[in-house]
C-alpha cells in the first residue's frame, strides 16, 4: 500500500507541474483580451492550425494572426502540427470540440485534411486555407501567396543577373505540396524559354536547412560549375549558402519567402535575392478574412497576398 | 472480471490512478475536456498509437525493443494506397496491408533470430530500409487512397464508437488472450524474464522471437491501413517519430524495458495517458513547445516509478 501511495504522490506532484505549465500557457493569451472589456460581450474564437512552428515563416505567420487578434479583441487558439498530417487531423478534431467560431488552417498536405476540413463541415465550423490549400471539404477562402508568379520573379531575376547565359540548380520543396509545384511550374514558365540557360541540376531539398546544405554539396560534386541556384524557400538557400563558402563558390543564390535571416543575408551581400512571401499579411489578413465569415460578410474564394524581391539595393 | 482487476492490481495500480487524476485535473481547468463526444475523439486519437504499442508490448516483455514500427506503418499504408488505386477490393486491401505489416515484423524477427543481432540494430537497419522503400514506392508523394468503403474503416463508426476505436478494443482483447491465456504467451514472459532459463526449460526462443515481431508488424500493417484511410491518402512521412510514442505508451503502462513483465493493459491505459495528455493541452492552449516538455516529463516519472518498483524487486 505504502507503494502505492508513493507512486500516486510522485503522479500528484507531476500533475502540479502540468497544471503550472498549463496555467502559464494559457493565462498569456487569455490575459490580454480582458484588458477591454468593451469588447467581451460576444468574444470572438478563433482556430489556428499551422503546419510547423519549427519554421520561422510560420512563427510569422502565427505573430500576424495574433497581433490581428489582439487589435480586435479576438481569441486565437494555436495549434503546431509538427509536419504530421494525422497530428493536424487531430488538432482540428479538437478545435471542433472547443467550438470555436472558424478554423484558419495551414495544411502539412492537400489531400491529407480533407477528413479534417470534412469534419469541420459537418460541425458548421467555417474553415479559410491559409498558404497551402486542401484538395476536398468545402473552404470558404483561400490566402496565399501568389506562388506562380513569385517563381516567375525568381526566374526574371537569374535571367538578368546572368545576362541570360549559364548553369542553374534548383532546390526543391517537399514533393507534392503545392508551393514547391507552383515556385518551380513558375520558376520554369520562363527560364525554360532561355535557350541559353540550363537547369543543370534539380534536387528536393524539403525546404530543410540541412537538406539544402547536402544537396548543395553533392550538387557541387557533379556540377562545380553552376552559376546561379534557385531554392524553393529560404531555409534551403541558407543550407546551400553553408554549401557554397565552404567549396569557395561564389554564384547567384535566389531564396524564397523572405524571412528574417535571408534578408540579413542578402543585405550582408551573401545571398543575391529572395522572393519576400509576406507570412505576417497572410496571417492578419487570415484574421480579418475571420471576422467577415463570422459576420457573415461576402468574402473572395481566393485572396492572392502580395511578394516582392528583395534585393541589396 | 475479478480476475481482470487482479491482474492490474499485480501490474501495479500507478498508471491507472495517473490517468485518473490527469483526467480529473484537465476536467476541473477546462469545460470542453469531459463531454461524450471528446471522449471518442480522443478514443479515435489513440488508437494508432494504441495499435502500435500493443505490439510494442510483446516485443518488450520478450526482451526487444522494435524501432521500425513507424516505418512498417508508412510502408504497409503506401502499398495499400496503391493497390487501392488499381481497384483491388477494400476487404482485401486491409488483408493486404495486415500481411504486409506481418510480413516485415517476420523479417525482422529473423534477422533477430537467425541473424543474431540485436534487435536494436536490426530495427535500426529496417527503420531506414522500410521508410527508403515507402520513398522509393511514392516517389515521395502522397499517394491518393479515396474510396468509399475503404474510408469508412477510418472515419466511419459503428453505432456511436468510430470504426478504428472498436478495432483497437477487439485487437487489445486478443492481445491480452494471447499473452495471458495461451502457452505461446507465456513463452514470450519467460524469453523476456531468463532467456538462458528458458531455452534450458525447452523453450525455442527463435520461434518466440520471430513471433513477437510478427505480432508487432501486423499491428503496424493495421494500424497503416486505418491511418491511411483516416487520411484519404498515404504520407510518405507517415508514422515517423511513432515508434517513440509507442515505447513511451508501454514504458508509461508499467511494462519494463528489461522484459519479462508488463501487459497490454497497462499499455492501453499508457497510450490513454499520452493520448489525454496531447488532447487536453491543446484545448488548454498550451503551446506545443510546453506540451513535449510535458509529455517529456510525465515519461520521465514514469520510468522513475518503474525504476523504484523494480528496486524493490
Amino acid at each position: 500500500m505504502k507503494r502505492y501511495l508513493k507512486a500516486a504522490s510522485l503522479v500528484v506532484t507531476s500533475l502540479v507541474m502540468v497544471g503550472m505549465l498549463a496555467g502559464c500557457g494559457g493565462s498569456k493569451e487569455a490575459a490580454k483580451p480582458a484588458d477591454k472589456p468593451a469588447e467581451s460581450a460576444k468574444q470572438m474564437t478563433v482556430g489556428i492550425a499551422l503546419s510547423t512552428l519549427n519554421n520561422p515563416f510560420f512563427v510569422d505567420m502565427r505573430d500576424g494572426a495574433q497581433a490581428a487578434a489582439d487589435k480586435m479583441g479576438a481569441k486565437l487558439v494555436v495549434m503546431d502540427a509538427q509536419d504530421d498530417a494525422s497530428k493536424q487531423v487531430s488538432q482540428v478534431e479538437n478545435l471542433i470540440q472547443q467550438k470555436v467560431d472558424i478554423i484558419l488552417l495551414n495544411p502539412t498536405d492537400s489531400d491529407g485534411l480533407v477528413t479534417a476540413v470534412k469534419d469541420a463541415n459537418k460541425a458548421n465550423i467555417p474553415v479559410v486555407t491559409l498558404d497551402r490549400s486542401v484538395s476536398g471539404g468545402d473552404v470558404v477562402s483561400h490566402i496565399a501567396s501568389d506562388n506562380v508568379a513569385g517563381g516567375k520573379l525568381a526566374a526574371d531575376f537569374v535571367v538578368k543577373s546572368l545576362n541570360g547565359k549559364g548553369k542553374v540548380a534548383e532546390l526543391e520543396g517537399i514533393a507534392g505540396t503545392s508551393a514547391a509545384r507552383d515556385r518551380g511550374q513558375g520558376f520554369h514558365s520562363l527560364i525554360d524559354n532561355e535557350k541559353d540557360i540550363k537547369v543543370a541540376a534539380k534536387q528536393p531539398a524539403d525546404f530543410n536547412r540541412s537538406k539544402g546544405m547536402t544537396v548543395m554539396e553533392n550538387i557541387l560534386q557533379s556540377q562545380p560549375d553552376i552559376q546561379a541556384v534557385f531554392c524553393h524557400n529560404d531555409e534551403m538557400a541558407l543550407g546551400a549558402l553553408q554549401a557554397l563558402q565552404a567549396a569557395k563558390k561564389n554564384v547567384i543564390l535566389v531564396g524564397f519567402d523572405g524571412g528574417a535571416d535571408a534578408v540579413k543575408a542578402v543585405q550582408d551581400g551573401k545571398m543575391s535575392a529572395t522572393v519576400a512571401q509576406q507570412p505576417k499579411l497572410i496571417g492578419e489578413m487570415g484574421l480579418q478574412t475571420a471576422e467577415k465569415v463570422v459576420k457573415k460578410e461576402k468574402v473572395e474564394s481566393k485572396i492572392p497576398v502580395a511578394l516582392k524581391l528583395i534585393t541589396k539595393q | 472480471m475479478k480476475d481482470l482487476l487482479q491482474k492490474l492490481r499485480r501490474n501495479g495500480m500507478g498508471p491507472l490512478i495517473g490517468l485518473a487524476l490527469i483526467c480529473i485535473a484537465l476536467t476541473l481547468l477546462s469545460d470542453r475536456f469531459f463531454s461524450a463526444s471528446n471522449i471518442l475523439n480522443i478514443a479515435r486519437q489513440v488508437s494508432i498509437n494504441t495499435l502500435l504499442a500493443v505490439g510494442m508490448t510483446f516485443v518488450i516483455i520478450s526482451g526487444g525493443i522494435d524501432l521500425s514500427v513507424g516505418s512498417i506503418l508508412a510502408f504497409a499504408g503506401a502499398l495499400a494506397a496503391g493497390a487501392l488505386a488499381s481497384g483491388m477490393d477494400t476487404g482485401i486491401v486491409l488483408l493486404y496491408a495486415c500481411l504486409i505489416g506481418l510480413a516485415g515484423g517476420a523479417l525482422n524477427g529473423l534477422l533477430i533470430a537467425y541473424g543474431r543481432i540485436a534487435p536494436f540494430v536490426a530495427t535500426l537497419g529496417t527503420m531506414t530500409l522500410f521508410r527508403g522503400a515507402t520513398l522509393i514506392y511514392t516517389e515521395g508523394r502522397p499517394v491518393r487512397a479515396v474510396e468509399e468503403g475503404f474510408n469508412a474503416l477510418g472515419g466511419g463508426y459503428l453505432g456511436p464508437i468510430p470504426t478504428p476505436v472498436v478495432i483497437t478494443a477487439v485487437m487489445v482483447f486478443l492481445a491480452w488472450f494471447v499473452l495471458n491465456r495461451m502457452t505461446v504467451g507465456r513463452r514470450v514472459f519467460a524469453i523476456g524474464g531468463n532467456e538462458e532459463a528458458a531455452v534450458l526449460s525447452g523453450i525455442k526462443s527463435t520461434y518466440s522471437k520471430i513471433f513477437v515481431y510478427a505480432v508487432s508488424g501486423l499491428m503496424c500493417g493495421l494500424a497503416g491501413a486505418i491511418l491511411t484511410s483516416r487520411l484519404m491518402s498515404a504520407q510518405p512521412t507517415a508514422g515517423a517519430g511513432y515508434e517513440l510514442d509507442a515505447i513511451a505508451a508501454v514504458v508509461l503502462g508499467g511494462t519494463s524495458l528489461s522484459g519479462g513483465q508488463g501487459g497490454v493493459l497497462g499499455t492501453l491505459i499508457g497510450a490513454l495517458i499520452i493520448g489525454v495528455l496531447d488532447n487536453g493541452l491543446n484545448i488548454l492552449n498550451v503551446s506545443s513547445f510546453y506540451q513535449q516538455a510535458v509529455k517529456g516529463i510525465v515519461i520521465l516519472i514514469a520510468v522513475l516509478l518503474d525504476r523504484r518498483n523494480a528496486a524493490r524487486g
